[in-house]
């Protein structure tokens, strides 16, 4: 066995995170002394109790928090000193699932999906096939001009998964998506990510749901207990589909 | 359906960046524009007036004897007349003379009981008077009329013409503070926008919106109401302004009949709408930069 140094990150790596803590205000630390580092084309489940920090390490993950202390690179590139005007194009490399979905309110289900790709500036005649095919693939093209208030927790929650997917992220970090569906949608929809995990987009999916770890047997697993993360498969010591690594 | 404004216009709800604004804008533009007009009016008095009067020379005989001040007048007029750079002489006639002051002093001028009104000289120059110039009248006048005073007629209305500047700058500093409170209300109404929107401008920041971006959206939402506030506001101003200049109109005399405004004063006040416009957006650009710079 030769676990990979954490502290070596390459332009190959997708993330690195290195003693990183999170507090917020004078609190206590809600993240202490986190390390890993997650590897292209991987398969992640973020896993622990409620109030374990998930949703704080995913902020840091997509850029929404700076942490206290420690060292995040993404990308190649040490995300903490980052400059302000760099940021849109790191995070137009992100897909973001929030755990309340976030939907623009006063946007149709079309104009939401579509919002990553105005944003990256993709003209209006090129939007209708993709966010059209994205809707179809989460079954929702009958669903086209709905606002979010017309529509249910569940197709919320899939508006919520085509806007982070549509332009095709090199890393999807997922809150719960599959909290508000029903079991066989929570599976459509795990098969949604693998499908896109498999066109080579790094995917991180917090879930406190145990039953969901087994169906993705490739998934890499990483545990976070009151702030502190463990290793309990050994994923983020040896690192999946990483050439020459030694690993 | 989706055409490419429609999810641009709809990301920040117009309807949110209403409220006051567009009233407050409205009535800014609308005052800028009579204060305006009331500046580049009294310009147009003191530009009159003072192109009027710049060759103007009054020459007062201020004598007591009837005829001795005739005599001095008539001598007056004769050594102007043979000046060099003089264009014309009139001596006023006394009658035109008693008319003038009547209002203050009533008719009882002159004669034996009246009081001795001093003869007047009215003097064109060819070109503007000086001070060398006006020394130079001075003397020459007294040598044939001791009585003479000799005055340019710019100096009578050097008063009135400290009135009207004081009143440009008073108008110029209006324009000043009602651009300050339409860019007040702007900064409020936008950051009132920007907290109901709050959500709306993470989400867009998350998905790799650039603060410009954001900015764009308050500025072309806050452009549509302030032209719109600000075209009412300038028809307003506008009917205001015309209806004080046909009051004026209506006296008909004195430096008021110069209180005019031409066509570049009205291309001018035309202006106010936009360059409102222009300072709106300006004002929703930076305080939704400034505001964005404390978001991550």
């Amino acid at each position: 066995m030769n676990p990979a140094p954490m502290t070596s990150a390459t332009d190959a790596e997708i993330v690195q995170f290195d003693n990183v803590g999170l507090r917020y205000g004078s609190d206590r630390e809600v993240l202490s002394d986190v390390s890993f580092t997650l590897y292209p084309g991987s398969f992640y489940f973020l896993t622990g109790a409620s109030g374990a920090g998930k949703t704080s390490l995913l902020r840091l993950l997509f850029l929404a928090q700076r942490p206290s202390r420690g060292l995040i690179r993404m990308f190649g590139t040490d995300a903490i000193t980052l400059p302000r005007e760099r940021l849109p194009g790191f995070r137009r490399r992100l897909g973001v699932v929030f755990q309340d979905f976030r939907l623009v309110p006063h946007l149709s289900a079309f104009d939401n999906v579509a919002l990553p790709l105005r944003v990256a500036g993709v003209p209006e005649q090129d939007l209708l096939k993709p966010v059209g095919d994205m809707l179809d693939w989460v079954q929702l093209s009958d669903r086209v001009h709905a606002r979010p208030e017309q529509l249910s927790g569940g197709e919320q929650q899939r508006v919520a998964i085509a806007r982070a997917v549509i332009g095709r992220p090199d890393l999807l970090v997922a809150d719960e998506p599959t909290g508000n569906v029903d079991p066989e949608m929570a599976v459509k929809l795990l098969r949604l990510f693998e499908a896109l995990n498999r066109l080579g987009t790094t995917v991180v999916v917090a879930t406190h749901d145990v039953h969901l770890l087994k169906k993705v047997p490739e998934s890499l697993i990483m545990r976070l207990d009151k702030g502190r993360l463990s290793d309990p498969t050994g994923a983020l010591r040896y690192p999946p589909r990483r050439s020459g690594s030694g690993a | 359906m989706f055409g490419p404004d429609q999810a641009g216009g709809e990301l920040v709800p117009g309807s949110r960046l209403s409220g006051p604004m567009s009233w407050v804008i409205g009535m800014m533009v609308a005052l800028t524009v009579i204060a305006l007009a009331a500046g580049l009016a009294l310009g147009n008095v003191a530009q009159g007036a003072s192109a009027e009067l710049a060759n103007g020379v009054t020459v007062q005989i201020i004598q007591a004897n009837p005829e001795a001040r005739q005599s001095e007048a008539e001598r007056a007029a004769a050594r102007l007349r043979a000046t060099p750079g003089v264009a014309s002489v009139r001596v006023v006639p006394q009658a035109e003379v008693e008319r003038l002051i009547e209002p203050w002093l009533g008719g009882q001028t002159d004669g034996e009981d009246g009081i001795p009104v001093p003869a007047l000289v009215d003097v064109l120059l060819t070109g503007t008077v000086d001070g060398e110039t006006l020394g130079a009248l001075r003397r020459s006048v007294r040598e044939v009329a001791p009585s003479a005073r000799v005055d340019a007629q710019s100096a009578w209305l050097r008063p009135v013409f400290a009135a009207i500047d004081a009143l440009r700058w008073l108008a110029i500093i209006m324009v000043g503070l009602l651009a300050s409170a339409l860019a007040a209300a702007v900064i409020l109404s936008v950051r009132t926008a920007m907290g109901l929107n709050r959500d709306t401008i993470e989400i867009v920041h998350l998905l790799g919106g650039t603060d410009v971006q954001i900015a764009r959206l308050f500025q072309r939402s806050v452009a549509i109401k302030a032209l719109t506030s600000g075209l009412v506001g300038f028809a307003l101003g506008a009917g205001v302004v015309l209806l004080f200049a046909s009051r004026f109109a209506e006296l008909g005399a004195g430096l008021l009949s110069t209180a005019s405004l031409g066509a570049g004063s009205w291309i001018l006040l035309a202006l106010v709408p936009l360059l409102g416009t222009g300072l709106a957006m300006l004002t929703a650009r930076l305080t939704v930069l400034r505001a964005l710079h404390r978001m991550l």
